[in-house]
């Protein structure tokens, strides 16, 4: 090879280099846009909701009931009634869907039951809200006969997000190093005991994670809630769920009727008078900051356990 | 010692009682109200008030007028609201449950025919009959069809969507048949799409509620309105209402009570006349237009003599006053 051809194909890679380089280039501005047109959208729907309801970020609109007025009206029975409904959905959907999650992981043998559960587990996470409000207004308003109650908004919700608990379930335990459960077994250990001991211990915080962002689906959820009847004015609270005599716990509250954030907004949304358009933008950047800073706890959450765990 | 503090026992046990007496007191007196969401500003600010002054507890849904009756009809709730009477459907159904139920009008309203304001300026008024043209079939695509002196501008129609008991009314008004309507326009339940619908189509034309056009006057027109060719066209307006000028679109607007609630819980009975006393001046304030005060007096004492049934054979009808309905019911 002669010094001119070396030099030669020199500057040839060094061309192909800057061409594969600018390659790299375009993909990332690609990238970059294609980040933006979410990201901005959203931020300045997020801004506009803001600018929009900035007049009623204050503590009255917290505590007041709703009102034919609009500067009187409040989100008091609206977010008491998220947080109740919230409460149910967590009771039902936590214990249902980790369970399922256990024992799909760690009990149930390979076989084509086991492959169709999954597949319908997977299914279930895609089906849209409304069928999950219509079921519901079949099976528990109707069928068991629960009303359009607080305690049948939370069960709707808790099995909205069940899919989401039992998909996170399973994808934290795999997540757990085989050498650890055989570590378990070798000194002896039972199945419960290692499922107890070691791998909720180390997967609770990626299951703990999918909660949370279920929980900040579910409390945007308008379709499934207004499908099975809550209710749009309502100036009054549920029984409070702690009485002062015995036995201190009181589930009347279960069987109250209710409402909640998004319905509400949807309501003001729908008026004639432009005021109330305020209060439901004012509305919707509550739901929206409720949203972020529980999809931010979890990531945080996250982050604090995986820290914790050394193996 | 012994005595004080049986004493104290005894009278922590009454207090206990008292609470537990009161809680499930409460809960029981619930007053449950659902249906048209046309009626539900009204019925929304009355029981504001009515809490404001009792201790019952009033719950107001707007599942529309077809979804209240159907929950009505089956006993869950007590009052429903309605923007249309009860239809034969509703009728057999609440007569197969054994529910009966008493039928007060309550207020008007004017159903108003909007055109976009800015771009629209060759429409003045319309006749019921130009309406009918328009709004019954699908003939009809661009503003010359319906007047040859309009320009030749393709016509946007927004409107109600069929479960609306505006929807029925406007049928039976103006299209002269139950069902009648072109299925060619673009419906919304949410009349402030309908309003944006309207305000940014240059051709636009639209019906709906008048509460949404006195809130968006600066982007709509309404259309005054004439009965038949070569009488008078008239503008919607509370007064033309009242004064039975505005035909054939002034509609009353109705709550039915379950009469057996009415007869045997005060607290509904209660309700039911804080909501014909006070009607008058809460009406005015959201928006639609209250009844002849000797209207009101009427249909009180259509609620006190507690006659169950409706006036109307399942249908709407158009102009008519609500004594000789109220008289209908024996």
């Amino acid at each position: 090879m002669t010094q001119a051809s070396v030099i030669k194909n020199l500057t040839e890679v060094r061309a192909m280099i800057k061409r594969h380089k600018m390659d790299d280039y375009i993909f990332s501005i690609i990238g970059i846009i294609a980040l933006m047109i979410g990201l901005l959208t959203l931020l300045t729907l997020f801004i506009d909701l803001i600018y929009d309801g900035s007049g009623r970020f204050n503590l009255k609109f917290l505590s007041d009931y709703p009102s034919r007025r609009a500067e009187n009206a409040g989100l008091l029975s609206a977010w008491v009634g998220s947080t109740l409904v919230m409460l149910i959905t967590f009771l039902t959907a936590v214990p249902m869907g980790v369970a399922a999650g256990l024992y799909l992981e760690e009990y149930a043998s390979k076989n084509w039951f086991s492959d169709i559960i999954e597949i319908n587990v997977s299914n279930l996470a895609g089906v849209p809200s409304i069928v999950y409000g219509l079921l519901a207004l079949g099976l528990f308003v109707y069928g068991l006969g629960l009303g359009q109650s607080i305690l049948t908004a939370g069960l709707t919700l808790g099995l909205l997000i069940l899919p989401i608990v039992i998909v996170s379930t399973r994808e934290s335990i795999r997540a757990i190093p085989v050498a650890i459960r055989e570590a378990a077994y070798a000194v002896g250990a039972t199945k419960w005991q290692v499922v107890y001991d070691h791998v909720l211990k180390y997967s609770y915080g990626g299951i703990l994670t999918g909660v949370i962002i279920g929980m900040a689906r579910a409390l945007g959820e308008t379709a499934p809630i207004i499908t099975i009847g809550a209710l749009t004015f309502i100036a009054f609270l549920p029984p409070s769920p702690i009485s002062d005599v015995p036995p201190y716990l009181n589930f009347e509250w279960l069987s109250s009727g209710f409402t909640v954030l998004p319905i509400q907004m949807f309501n003001w949304l729908s008026r004639p008078d432009h005021a109330f358009h305020v209060n439901a933008a004012a509305t919707g950047a509550i739901i929206i900051v409720v949203t972020l800073l529980m999809n931010g706890y979890a990531i945080r959450l996250r982050y604090k356990i995986r820290e914790s765990i050394k193996w | 010692m012994q005595t004080k503090f049986v004493k104290a026992l005894s009278v922590a046990s009454f207090v206990a009682a008292a609470f537990t007496a009161t809680s499930s007191f409460a809960v029981e007196k619930i007053i449950k109200i659902d249906g048209s969401s046309t009626v539900y500003p009204i019925t929304e600010a009355v029981a504001e008030e009515f809490q404001k002054s009792s201790k019952v507890k009033v719950t107001v849904g707007e599942s529309g007028t077809g979804g209240g009756f159907k929950k009505f009809c089956r006993g869950e709730t007590d009052i429903s609201d309605a923007s249309r009477p009860i239809s034969q459907k509703e009728i057999d159904a609440c007569k197969d449950a054994g529910i009966q139920y008493i039928e007060l009008p309550i207020a008007y309203d004017a159903l108003t025919v909007v055109v976009n304001a800015k771009n629209n300026n060759f429409v003045k008024e319309i006749s019921a009959e130009d309406l009918k043209k328009i709004w019954s079939g699908s003939s009809v695509k661009n503003w010359n069809q319906v007047n040859s002196s309009y320009p030749n501008q393709p016509m946007a129609l927004f409107g109600p969507g069929t479960a609306s008991g505006t929807f029925d009314y406007f049928c039976e008004a103006i299209n002269g048949q139950k069902g009648k309507h072109r299925s060619d326009y673009t419906p919304s339940e949410d009349d402030n799409v309908l309003v944006q619908g309207v305000a940014s189509n240059a051709g636009g034309i639209g019906y709906f509620g008048y509460a949404y056009y006195e809130a968006n006057k600066d982007k709509l027109r309404a259309l005054p309105i004439s009965a038949k060719a070569g009488s008078p066209a008239i503008m919607p307006s509370p007064e033309a209402v009242m004064n039975g000028t505005y035909q054939p679109l002034s509609r009353p607007l109705f709550i039915y009570v379950n009469a057996t609630a009415a007869a045997f819980r005060p607290e509904v009975k209660a309700f039911v006349n804080y909501y014909l006393e006070n009607a008058p001046k809460l009406v005015k304030e959201v928006k639609y237009v209250p009844l002849p005060t000797a209207d009101y007096a009427a249909v009180t004492a259509h609620f006190k003599a507690m006659k169950p049934g409706t006036g109307f054979n399942g249908t709407p009808e158009v102009g008519i006053k609500i004594t000789d309905l109220i008289n209908r019911i024996k």
